[in-house]
């Protein structure tokens, strides 16, 4: 495990390369998500606040 | 088919059809990156020359496939939207952008993290480096000028024109390591005889770019739908939906 | 399509040519700067330049690298399989560096007319293939050579 880790030496090159494709995939995944949600809670609200 | 073309385009209708796609393409996702992470991390052997510092090769080949068929996507949308003017390939335009970039940046990043301790360099200036760069500048260009311009629909055009301009620098990107001389080595998967890697290592990164792929498709559709919100804010449907719920 | 419609899909098509001769000829123009390095046969040319540093790309020939001195510095010879020219340097080497790899070095000619290098990086070729394999293909070409 500790030998998988280590990646014959290029661990700080490896890992990081990996780690930040994850943060990045996460990045384009989340923040659209986030503001889709925003949108729709306004646009109720906006709704329900001049509709009715 | 135009039929299908013009239905699929309509803004409404495309919003529905992403979110009923999101999860199906999310769990195809998890699955072929589990399987090609398992490949490149475990199963594929070290290389001959580079020993186990070459595993990077799993994210930045993706990661830079991506960022020249995101811009190619971008580039098709743009002729899109100047000759058919369709909405929704305005969206797919911009929407496409961040992510383009990212990958672009990351292309970039990793190359670094793999330059440093192959080659002796982080950064050197030669044409396909150089050339990507110019890629990640193309990307910040059209978000820049897409969010400079309040009228989302003459921004949209604007940005079209950028996008296919910007198209020329894609073959430049693919063909610099063959046209001068450069530090990055010559095409390993695309080249015209058998690809020059073996297939344990091949069969890995052709998942992981299929990974990145479908990556793309649910990125996209996620950021497209916040978009159409966004834009069509006071048409009907927007308010139908959030009547609906 | 409507007559608008292809007059536009025209001048896109135009506007892309346009771009496409123009970058083609300014590329072309600017060959020379792009090329990231000279090969020992450039060189042997004349045509790298003299008291300026450039890049020198080649493979380093089997049995040539030593280390004359303080054994902090190395010396190799540099071929693209036509001349050879000797290169000193002084640092630290790239993990890749070993006799018959791709070398680009940056430096000038010195004195001696040897290249005096101030960076060394490794340039690897596209082939990635793991170590027992690589080993398989040195011997069956070195049995090859033997036979001829």
């Amino acid at each position: 495990m500790s030998e998988f880790l280590n990646m014959g030496g290029y661990a700080v090159y490896v890992w990081s390369s990996y780690g930040l494709a994850a943060l990045i995939l996460w990045l384009n995944w989340y923040l659209p998500r986030r503001q889709h949600q925003q949108l729709l809670q306004q646009n109720k609200r906006r709704r329900h606040g001049t509709g009715e | 088919m135009f039929l299908w073309f013009h239905k699929f385009g309509s803004p409404p209708h495309f919003y529905r059809i992403a979110g009923k796609w999101l999860p199906w393409l999310g769990v195809t996702f998890g699955l072929l990156l589990i399987a090609g992470l398992y490949g490149g991390l475990i199963y594929a052997p070290a290389d001959y020359q580079q020993g186990e510092s070459f595993r990077i090769i799993y994210i930045h080949v993706p990661a830079a496939w991506m960022s020249l068929f995101v811009y190619m996507v971008m580039a098709f949308c743009g002729v899109v939207i100047i000759v058919w003017r369709m909405k929704l390939a305005e969206v797919v335009l911009i929407s496409s952008a961040p992510i383009g970039a990212s990958f672009t940046f990351l292309a970039l990043a990793t190359g670094s993290l793999w330059g440093k301790p192959m080659w002796g360099a982080w950064w050197v200036w030669d044409a396909r480096l150089t050339s990507e760069l110019i890629l990640l500048f193309l990307y910040l260009g059209v978000i820049g000028l897409h969010s400079a311009i309040d009228d989302k629909r003459i921004a949209s055009r604007a940005v079209a024109i950028l996008a296919i301009v910007g198209v020329v620098n894609i073959p430049i990107i693919h063909y610099s390591v063959e046209w001068w001389n450069t530090l990055h080595q010559g095409p390993t998967v695309t080249k015209f005889d058998k690809p020059s890697i073996d297939m344990r290592m091949l069969i890995p990164l052709l998942i992981m770019a299929l990974a990145f792929k479908i990556y793309y498709v649910m990125a996209l559709f996620q950021s497209c739908r916040a978009e159409l919100l966004r834009r069509e804010r006071n048409s009907k449907w927007v308010e139908e939906l959030s009547g609906s719920n | 399509m409507t007559p608008a419609r292809k007059k536009r899909l025209v001048l896109i098509g135009l506007m892309l040519a346009g771009i496409g001769i123009g970058l083609t000829f300014a590329l072309k123009a600017l060959d020379e700067n792009i090329m990231f390095f000279f090969t020992p046969t450039e060189v042997a040319q004349g045509k790298a330049p003299i008291n300026k540093l450039f890049r020198l790309g080649g493979m380093v020939v089997d049995g040539s690298v030593s280390r004359p001195g303080d054994g902090l510095t190395v010396q190799f010879d540099l071929t693209d399989n036509g001349e050879q020219v000797t290169v000193r340097y002084t640092g630290i080497l790239p993990d890749l560096f070993r006799e018959g790899q791709g070398i680009i070095a940056n430096g000038k000619i010195g004195d001696d007319g040897n290249f005096i290098a101030q960076e060394v990086l490794a340039k690897h070729d596209e082939n990635y293939m793991p170590p027992e394999i690589a080993e398989a293909m040195k011997k069956a070409s070195e049995a090859k050579a033997s036979v001829n």
